[in-house]
């Protein structure tokens, strides 16, 4: 594998970038570190999403059911095994969930996939409500020793793992296949392409990024029930981050999810009640005047300054 | 006699009550152009969607090379080794020449990738008459144009056999001319070629062997020149109850 | 049995939604994810209209109808066929229609919130017991549903039998070749949806007599309309209608004999064994 000097400049940035952004805990406030765990934890969850829903067009909104499947994980076995193998008890698990739903869902039509990742999370959450009513069992203590510090840096690491896997995935046939799905799904099928195939796996990787992300988080919430853990919420949060940003990069989402945060955050403090109503005028927003996201006016931008140049 | 690559035993595809394409035979020998032609409507393009694994045959056997493909998926077919091109041209808008070739050459009967499928992409650009061109959008290419990278893309996995339907339709005099070239070339390379076709020039010079079909069947079959006299194929054509 | 009575009379009211939605889907090929909202305002008017002056949710409808066509009918006209015009495929139209109707859902949501507050709402009417077949059901439920189904039956024959109903079957079928016979497709797409938000806002109505609703119910409803248009087919009124009964009376059966927290699940259930089996539809042709 060799790297054009244009790869390697983008290594040696995201190398510095991950220098500053690690060492947060040792230099940022309590609410700085915070901050950068919900950051840190959108950033993972919306570039995941954007593996899978950016080449595909199909929009998945089951980010919250992998997520509180991911809680659960860590919550039901933190007492009697090692977190980090929680961690990957939550990938797998994560990753045959979105294996069943891709089977019966993905060789259809992109919108039997919304209505069903759609009502996903909702399911689970009944399910697991029901199955504490039948035990008598109410909601799960996660007490560990964890800090804040300790899973914003575990956050950091699943960042850039998922940034390394998507890098490679784009690089792979399996990107490459996706990418011509998106485009024409009939041609992706007469060039020889399992279209099924892929999208499953894709979605799997999606799926398995977003319960480790839920497991991880488990600590921080100290103690968790399905309402909270299956927050439909969140998958709004990550689909529009990921858009606002933009699907078609890499890069792209997390030029989304840090305003977005930002904004959220300010508007939740001062306006509780007006959160749904910002949600949905960015999703306005976003169908109407930038479909393509930030990435794609900052790619505007560029080739607008490189023609005023050559000029 | 040549070995018979594909070949067709009672193929039928049934929509509801409407029999698209009723039993249908025939064999494609290698390196033959076979014409599949008929009036519109008489099943030609159904009889590729079959051969291709676009649909799934109602009845009958499809097998290449002795081995049965009918009723596979389209993937597993293109990986056995049968590319086509399709009635409107379908290329990929989000990727330039280049990746729309090599879209064809990776997952494919003889699968290439890295630069080994770049390599062989722009040879192929090159082979359709699209050299130089590589690192154009799809949206700034010409008519003809986008039919040269289709069929780039179908070439690119070097299939055993080639399925053009209507590859010829919609392209001016000049272009045709160009066009009916560039197929021969193929012919004389040895391809093994199933033409769906309206285009008569076209029809006399590029096929060895032609099979007509009407109202979903086999109504006749021979060289062109047979075929082209034969009165029932002349009805069809020209008589009211299929125009 | 009276469960599986209960079951019906509940269905009922999910045709009259699911059918608005259809007629925004099947039709206007708009995947309408905001249609949830657009049931609870209707809701929300009949509890207003009934707490306010005392007016029978039976009259409020009258209401509703003309109001929810004429705002659905903007809808369509502003925010939706700009999304039409510039999509290059069916696809694409489908993931604009729903990030859009997603953010008009959030943006409806958050409208009643602010007006309304985050209260359940519910009123008393017509809370009186009646007796069919020796058994006693809710009388609100009784009439509701028998509206639904005048409405649906009026519904019915109109797409049937009318000629504006002609036309927009034939839209449903292929837009296209309706354009060719010279029907106005713009007009008539926007026609059907406010259509259907009409017909979505007056099952609201009637569910308000019956139900608990909030400001963020709509989602759960939105759903439930999905999978039964989804499995009675789309475009298929008699599908619409058979797999809205079919849904009511699962969901009741769920709610009583297990849990009353399972309904959603329930309904789940159904689709994930539609999905598996018969993704084109209860009566729907195997696709081609």
């Amino acid at each position: 594998m060799s790297l054009t000097g244009k790869e390697i400049q983008g290594v040696i940035l995201a190398a510095i970038a991950l220098l500053v952004v690690g060492a947060l805990p040792y230099y940022g406030s309590d609410y700085l570190l915070s901050l950068g765990i919900t950051i840190a934890m959108f950033t993972v969850l919306a570039t995941s999403w954007a593996l899978f829903s950016g080449p595909t067009h199909y929009i998945s909104l089951a980010t919250a059911a992998f997520f509180g499947l991911g809680t659960y994980t860590t919550g039901l076995g933190f007492e009697s095994l090692p977190f980090w193998s929680l961690v990957l008890m939550a990938g797998a698990l994560g990753a045959v969930l979105a294996a069943l739903v891709g089977l019966a869902t993905l060789r259809l039509s992109g919108v039997y996939f919304v209505i069903f990742t759609l009502g996903l999370a909702e399911l689970i959450r009944q399910l697991i409500t029901w199955g504490q009513n039948m035990t008598g069992q109410k909601g799960l203590y996660v007490l560990t020793d964890f800090t804040e510090g300790n899973l914003y840096m575990m956050l950091v690491a699943l960042a850039s793992a998922v940034f390394l896997v998507g890098w490679l995935i784009g690089r792979s046939r399996l990107g490459f296949a996706l990418r011509i799905i998106g485009d024409d799904e009939t041609v992706a099928a007469h060039s020889g392409i399992n279209t099924a195939q892929a999208k499953v796996l894709l979605f799997m990787v999606s799926g398995a990024v977003a319960a480790m992300t839920g497991a991880i988080l488990a600590p921080r919430y100290v103690y968790i029930e399905p309402a909270l853990a299956f927050t439909p919420l969140l998958s709004f949060q990550v689909v529009i981050m990921a858009l606002l940003g933009g699907v078609h990069r890499l890069w792209g989402p997390i030029v989304g999810v840090i305003p977005f945060t930002l904004i959220l955050e300010t508007i939740s403090a001062n306006f509780p009640n007006q959160v749904t109503l910002f949600i949905g005028i960015v999703f306005l927003i976003i169908v109407y005047f930038i479909p393509r996201g930030f990435a794609g006016l900052i790619e505007q931008a560029r080739s607008w300054s490189q023609s005023e140049s050559m000029a | 006699m040549t070995e018979t690559v594909l070949s067709l035993r009672g193929a039928t595809k049934r929509f509801g009550g409407l029999v698209a394409v009723n039993s249908i035979d025939f064999d494609v020998r290698r390196g033959q152009v076979l014409g599949l032609i008929g009036p519109n409507g008489s099943g030609k393009s159904t009889t590729l969607n079959l051969i291709s694994g676009a649909l799934q045959p109602t009845a009958g056997d499809i097998s290449l090379r002795g081995v049965a493909i009918g009723g596979l998926r389209a993937d597993k077919i293109a990986k056995r080794g049968i590319s086509r091109t399709f009635q409107l041209v379908r290329l990929l808008p989000g990727m330039n020449v280049e990746q729309n070739i090599i879209a064809g050459a990776v997952f494919g009967h003889r699968r290439r990738w890295g630069a080994a499928a770049k390599q062989d992409a722009a040879r192929l650009a090159e082979r359709v008459g699209l050299g130089g061109k590589g690192h154009m959008a799809i949206g700034q290419l010409t008519y003809i144009d986008t039919k040269r990278v289709e069929l780039a893309r179908a070439l690119a996995s070097d299939p055993e056999v080639l399925l053009l339907d209507e590859w010829l339709a919609g392209l001016n005099p000049t272009e045709l001319q160009v066009g009916i070239e560039l197929i021969q070339s193929l012919r004389d390379e040895g391809r093994t070629i199933i033409l769906v076709e309206h285009v008569m020039d076209a029809i006399r010079s590029l096929c060895d062997y032609c099979v007509v079909m009407s109202s979903g069947a086999k109504i006749a079959e021979g060289t062109p020149d047979e075929v082209l006299s034969d009165p029932e194929v002349i009805r069809a054509y020209l008589g009211d109850d299929d125009a | 049995m009276d469960i599986i009575i209960i079951g019906l009379l509940l269905g009922g009211t999910y045709s009259l939604i699911a059918m608005g939605l259809n007629l925004q889907y099947g039709v206007a090929r708009i995947m309408n994810l905001a249609n949830g909202e657009m049931l609870v305002a209707g809701g929300f008017t009949a509890f207003w209209f009934y707490t306010a002056g005392n007016i029978s949710p039976l009259l409020t409808i009258f209401i509703v109808a003309p109001l929810a066509f004429a705002i659905n009918w903007l809808i369509y006209r502003i925010m939706l066929e700009p999304l039409v015009r510039r999509a290059k495929n069916r696809g694409q139209l489908e993931v604009d229609s729903i990030l859009a109707t997603f953010g008009m859902s959030f943006i409806a949501v958050g409208l009643m919130l602010a007006f309304f507050g985050g209260d359940y709402f519910n009123y008393s009417f017509l809370a009186v017991p009646v007796t069919l077949m020796g058994e006693t059901y809710a009388q609100n439920r009784v009439v509701a549903f028998l509206a639904a189904v005048v409405i649906c039956a009026i519904l019915y024959a109109w797409i049937t039998f009318s000629r504006p109903g002609l036309s927009l079957r034939a839209l449903s079928v292929s837009p296209e070749s309706a354009r060719l016979v010279g029907i106005n497709v713009r007009q008539r797409a926007a026609i059907a949806f406010a259509l259907g938000g009409a017909i979505t806002a007056v099952g609201g109505a009637l569910i308000s007599s019956f139900l608990t609703l909030d400001a963020s119910a709509g989602v759960a409803f939105t759903l439930k309309a999905l999978i039964i248009v989804i499995m009675g087919g789309v475009g298929d009124v008699r599908g619409t209608i058979i797999a809205a009964l079919l849904l009511g009376v699962v969901e009741t059966l769920v709610a009583s004999l297990i849990d009353p927290g399972l309904t959603l699940a329930a309904a789940y259930a159904l689709f994930i064994l539609v999905l598996l089996f018969r993704p084109q539809g209860l009566f729907g042709r195997k696709p081609t």
